[in-house]
């Protein structure tokens, strides 16, 4: 299968009036078709940025330094960012799907003219029938009496359905690729539920890519075949779903497992540790591996090396440790 | 149509669900003018002036132009309704035709500025930058003169008329509008959906007409409204001070000041255009706040 999405040693800065945020330092995933992957980590590593930066809709002071992204073969970094080719892959080739379902539609459009906005860009549709497809794809993801919810505005809408329509938004043209950015972090565990069901059966059905970015390890753990996990701005660990889970071999992998619990787990039966510690300043990054602070596993080579390289230690699996911590967890 | 969806989706979603015919806003919009009284007669009086503008000549009952001086100040009577000036004019029919002067004056003044304006404020609070920078400059540098000197000084260099007031009056009103928008657009631009609209491919203009104005739109709609008062009663100030509307054309504010020579002998003469004035500036404002509500979808069903 090839690569539909491939991000090579992006990094992306934002020159503050206090120093260089290096937000993202150096990333290189890739997609392949019709898959799910998982973009894991906490707040502020860099994950929205880099797929921002994918999409060239990094704002000033923020500025993409190097590295390609290739889609379709292409690298649509040399692409002008505000040009008709940049334009026309926003939306058509590649979709995204926001995290605040509450501010990322307009409020003073009806839900179908917003679902007909990218219609009338990239397919060129005329008014009746791109709403008729509107109404389709409202039904498509599951919002009840779609013809007639088609002409309420956003605040008559739940949390829930709201997301439902960004999903319905991002499908509308047929994308190869869609984004979700924390697309489930502003509703409710069970609205979640459905709606990463919802996803993962329309990107299976339609055979899309889908990148979740997300905070929670639980979301991408049922959905996304393989997983990257971002720790300040770069790529700690990357590998197949059940590699991760079952057998995680960096530190702070280590550490966000033992932080969460887990269904059917006895009371009592395991202690939820979490990481000591905060994530370091990307301003003043230190010269060795950014988690060292906060790491239980350190040596005398953590402290006097720069940070390691994505090492392979399976077939699939990759880390930026020096320490094996092998598979005694 | 409904077939058709059903063959593409699960036909679970919409069952037999008939798509109903697209809602009118208008009829949402008419709802709340019966609903709120008081917009309701701004909008009558609107709609009034507007009638007596088209149709000034068969609404006055004398020629507003032609003098009688013969029947100088006459009073109220069935003949003259609100009597004649100081020449033998008649002052109803002159106040119906005033309305031609002060509404087109008025109406297009306030929607060329505003068009000038909204564009203005937009692009400086979108692009951002230079942009941003120049316009604001130029804001600032109208905005540093006081209007009035610079109408006088238009129509001192031009001289006076109607389309030089117009122009003037225009050219002044610009400035006030372009900040509002550019604060409007500014936080609006903030907004997550703006975001989303260029993860869809939207391009600038695209996104400044579909996206920002409908947002900002409300609250320019009544800061527009009242400019159209203010325009008026500039108009009038204007034309009161003589370098507005040329006589003979019966403009309001001409009237109220050719009738103050004569304000204890003839009170009217002064009083009825004032009066229009004022019912002009309210008709408006009060239309404007009703439009402003009715447009508004986050009041859907609250009104």
């Amino acid at each position: 299968m090839a690569a539909i999405l491939e991000i090579d040693n992006l990094t992306t800065n934002f020159y503050t009036e206090y120093g260089t945020v290096k937000a993202v330092d150096g990333v290189s995933y890739y997609v392949d078709e019709g898959e799910i992957i998982g973009l894991v980590g906490e707040s502020g590593c860099g994950k929205s940025v880099s797929v921002l930066s994918a999409m060239q809709l990094i704002q000033t002071p923020g500025k993409i330094d190097s590295g390609r992204v290739i889609f379709d073969g292409e690298d649509i970094l040399q692409y002008d960012s505000k040009g008709e080719k940049m334009r026309s892959i926003r939306g058509g080739k590649i979709a995204m799907i926001f995290q605040e379902p509450m501010t990322s539609l307009n409020p003073v459009l009806s839900i179908c003219r917003q679902l007909t906005e990218a219609l009338e860009i990239h397919l060129d549709m005329d008014i009746q029938s791109a709403r008729e497809r509107a109404i389709e794809l409202l039904s498509m993801v599951g919002v009840p009496e779609a013809a007639v919810r088609i002409d309420d505005f956003p605040h008559q809408f739940s949390g829930g359905m709201r997301q439902r329509v960004m999903i319905a938004m991002a499908l509308s043209c047929n994308p190869a690729l869609i984004i979700a950015d924390e697309p489930t972090t502003a509703v409710d565990v069970t609205t979640q539920a459905q709606l990463l069901e919802l996803m993962n059966d329309l990107v299976t059905r339609l055979n899309t890519s889908l990148i979740i970015v997300t905070h929670n390890l639980g979301v991408v753990a049922r959905y996304a075949q393989r997983i990257y996990v971002m720790y300040a701005g770069r790529i700690i660990e990357s590998g197949p779903s059940e590699e991760i889970f079952e057998n995680p071999r960096h530190p702070y992998t280590i550490g966000l497992m033992r932080s969460i619990p887990r269904l059917g787990e006895k009371r009592g039966g395991r202690k939820l540790i979490p990481i000591d510690g905060m994530p370091p300043d990307l301003i003043f990054m230190p010269p060795t591996c950014a988690f060292l602070p906060r790491c239980t596993y350190k040596t005398k080579q953590c402290q006097e090396e720069p940070w390691p390289a994505l090492r392979q230690v399976g077939e699939k699996h990759r880390t930026a440790c020096f320490v094996d911590i092998g598979e005694k967890e | 149509m409904a077939e058709n969806l059903n063959n593409s989706t699960e036909p679970a979603d919409v069952g037999e669900a008939v798509i109903p015919p697209h809602h009118s806003e208008w009829r949402r919009i008419a709802r709340v003018f019966v609903r709120r009284k008081i917009s309701l007669i701004g909008l009558i009086i609107v709609v009034i002036l507007v009638i007596c503008a088209i149709f000034a000549p068969f609404i006055a009952t004398h020629d507003p132009l032609k003098t009688d001086l013969r029947d100088v100040h006459a009073p109220v009577s069935t003949k003259h309704f609100l009597g004649t000036d100081e020449l033998g004019r008649d002052t109803y029919s002159r106040i119906v035709y005033g309305t031609r002067t002060s509404l087109t004056i008025g109406v297009i003044a306030v929607t060329s500025s505003g068009i000038v304006g909204m564009a203005m404020g937009m692009s400086a609070a979108y692009f951002g930058g230079l942009v941003f920078a120049l316009i604001m400059r130029i804001t600032d540098a109208l905005m540093a003169l006081p209007g009035l000197i610079i109408i006088l000084l238009i129509a001192g260099l031009v001289g006076g008329g109607i389309v030089v007031v117009t122009f003037a009056l225009a050219f002044g009103a610009i400035a006030p509008t372009c900040r509002m928008m550019c604060g409007q657009a500014l936080h609006i631009k903030q907004n997550d959906y703006v975001l989303a609209g260029k993860a869809m491919g939207m391009g600038s203009v695209r996104m400044m007409v579909t996206q920002i104005f409908p947002n900002a739109f409300a609250p320019l709609l009544v800061g527009m409204t009242m400019a159209m008062g203010m325009v008026v009663l500039a108009e009038a100030g204007l034309s009161y001070l003589g370098i507005g509307i040329e006589p003979p054309t019966p403009s309001w504010g001409a009237m109220v000041n050719e009738g103050q020579a004569y304000i204890l002998k003839n009170p009217l003469l002064s009083i009825v255009p004032g009066g229009a004035i004022m019912m002009m500036v309210f008709g408006f404002n009060m239309a404007g706040d009703g439009l402003r509500d009715a447009i508004d979808p986050t009041l859907r069903g609250a009104i």
